[in-house]
């Protein structure tokens, strides 16, 4: 069960929103996570504390392949990215780094900004602290073998030995 | 046989499957493109314990993002993926000297119909011209192509959009991309492999078809593809390539959906901000000052956009109020237009003309903005902060119109200047 206070945004939050490209020639990604949503909430990289969870509407991560997006989200300590869809190339990028993202379309409308919720991966429902639960359909099993190695270079080091 | 879509079509060829839409699928990949984010891809590389790129032929890399590099930091990223082209001995290694990647793959004959392209890069899509499914992916990902030569793909629906009719004079392949965005919406095509047929796509040349691929990922587009035709072949023949195979979506295909859209009495459109949909005809946005004008980049940085841009602007002067930027999208079409004497033209019309490369499209150097400026641009992304500031303005248009309104100091419509 992963558990966090929610932040929430709203839809098309694009990739410049999350890490913008000025910051982009530096490859550290605790530097980048400084910046993290600065452009969207300049508050956000100050105030966001381990195991939040970005809550947000339709279309998160829209916009370039930058895969520093979900690593910077990742390294300021946001431990699940939960939207009502994502574009597709961030949503990859978040499963290959080992940040979890979860697909519920009515999400940022029920979840409150600061309230605790808690994330349940394999059994695909939100716990909200008024007891209600959301629930979305689980990531395929690979997917989520790749989020419990800990992303795509554990995983694929595996592979690469086992050959 | 069940028919098959265009992208079941290749999916399957590359899997070794017959693969239908919606299964996932371990695709071979036909080639590989990387460019100054190759610095994370060899990380990642690295880290996965990878030693040697599965296949060395099917890797392109070069720089086109930070060109010449304007930071040590960008410079250092360079060296590393240098000495590691180097090192690997990659033939395919352009380094800074060809231009922006989603020019040069297709201009130096890598892309051909068929193919399973993937690149570290959200544009990759545009290679779909020529009729490739073409993909953006991340840096971890292509660190595990590389190793593997492999990848995960989800077969996608198909969104199938005919451009009907013809476009009408002033009016381009960038209008009638942005109007297509504008009604379906920035995440219209989700997930989607997107088909554009129909006469005004038969009508386009490649360079054209380029902008509608290029763009297509702007509505969150998987991959979005142009049959390859008769032009498709003279362009490879071109580039010495025997033209490989005709692949299309068989008729009576599934595809999720089918829709037209009329062009014969669409204008030109202007983008507003800060996001690629909010779209509206130029009279709408016409007489907005303008403080930068930016023509190039990997969606109308060609040679037909430059020759485009020089007609509006031949023999007049740009505002003094406006800075007017240019930069060819490769060194291929910097070394034409220069001897045709369209970069001198423009030059002398007061343009500042850059090297081939991004140029200011990222926002990281070559024509940043203040806060509080406006740019009108002929790139495809006006995000907010895409350019510099995040309280400086990007509007997105075609050349002819960026031109118009860099001659007029505000957002102007082009059939109003042009001669
Ligand atoms: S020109 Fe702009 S959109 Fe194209 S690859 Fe370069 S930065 Fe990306």
């Amino acid at each position: 069960m992963i558990k966090g206070r929610a932040w929430v945004f709203g839809d098309h939050i694009n990739t410049d929103l999350i890490i913008p490209g000025r910051y982009l020639d530096d490859y550290s990604s605790k530097n980048l996570a400084a910046h993290v949503m600065e452009d969207a909430d300049p508050e956000f990289p100050r105030k966001v504390a381990k195991g939040d969870i970005v809550v947000a509407g339709r279309n998160f991560g829209c916009g370039s392949s930058r895969e520093q997006a979900p690593l910077a989200l990742k390294h300021a300590g946001v431990s699940a990215v939960v939207a009502g869809s994502f574009a597709r190339i961030f949503y990859r990028n978040a499963i290959n780094v080992g940040l979890p993202v979860i697909t519920c379309a009515n999400a940022a409308s029920r979840i409150t900004p600061g309230e605790e919720i808690g994330i349940d991966l394999h059994g695909g429902w939100i716990q909200l602290p008024s007891g209600e639960r959301l629930s979305f359909s689980p990531l395929p099993d690979f997917l989520i073998r790749i989020l419990d190695e800990g992303g795509l270079v554990p995983y694929t080091r595996k592979r690469l030995q086992g050959r | 046989m069940a028919a098959k879509t265009f992208a079941e079509k290749v999916l399957s060829h590359a899997s070794g499957k017959e693969a239908s839409t919606g299964d996932i699928v371990t695709a071979r990949i036909d080639l590989a493109m990387s460019h100054e984010n190759s610095a994370l891809v060899l990380k990642a590389f690295q880290e996965m314990g990878g030693k040697e790129i599965w296949d060395r032929s099917k890797v392109v890399m070069l720089f086109d993002h930070r060109v010449p590099a304007n930071t040590v930091k960008a410079a250092e990223g360079h060296k590393a993926v240098r000495e590691f082209a180097k090192a690997s001995s990659i033939s395919n290694f352009y380094d800074l000297r060809a231009g922006v990647c989603h020019q040069v793959l297709p201009e130096k004959g890598h892309v051909l119909p068929g193919m399973l392209i993937v690149g570290t890069d959200s544009h990759t899509t545009t290679y779909g011209a020529l009729g490739a499914f073409s993909t953006g992916i991340g840096a971890t990902e292509m660190a595990s192509v590389w190793a593997t030569g492999e990848l995960w793909l989800k077969v996608p629906d198909t969104l199938r959009l005919s451009l009907s009719g013809s476009l009408p004079l002033g009016t381009t392949a960038k209008d009638a991309i942005l109007r297509v965005i504008g009604d379906l919406g920035a995440d219209g095509a989700d997930y989607q492999c997107v088909e554009f047929v129909g006469q005004v796509v038969d009508a386009l040349s490649i360079a054209g078809r380029m902008v509608l691929s290029n763009m297509s990922v702007e509505m969150g587009a998987k991959a979005g593809v142009c049959f390859p035709d008769a032009k498709t072949d003279e362009f490879l023949l071109a580039r010495g390539k025997a033209v490989n195979r005709k692949i299309a979506s068989d008729p009576g295909a599934t595809v999720r959906q089918m829709l037209e859209f009329d062009m014969s009495r669409l204008g030109p459109q202007v983008a507003k901000p800060h996001s690629v949909d909010n779209v509206v005809a130029v009279e709408e946005a016409a007489g907005i000052p303008i403080d930068q004008a930016f023509i190039g980049s990997c969606t109308n940085g060609r040679l037909e956009d430059l020759i485009e841009a020089e007609r509006v602007l031949r023999g007049r002067q740009a505002s003094q109020q406006v800075r007017l930027i240019v930069a060819p999208a490769s060194r291929d079409i910097y070394i034409e237009a220069s001897e045709r004497g369209i970069l001198s033209s423009l030059a002398r019309s007061g343009a500042v003309i850059l090297n081939p490369g991004c140029g200011p499209c990222l926002g990281a150097h070559e024509g940043l903005l203040a806060p509080g400026e406006r740019c009108i641009s002929t790139t495809n992304r006006n995000f907010k902060g895409r350019m510099g500031s995040p309280e400086a303005e990007v509007y997105l248009a075609s050349p002819a119109t960026v031109a118009a309104s860099a001659l007029k100091g505000e957002i102007a419509d082009p059939r109003e200047v042009n001669r």
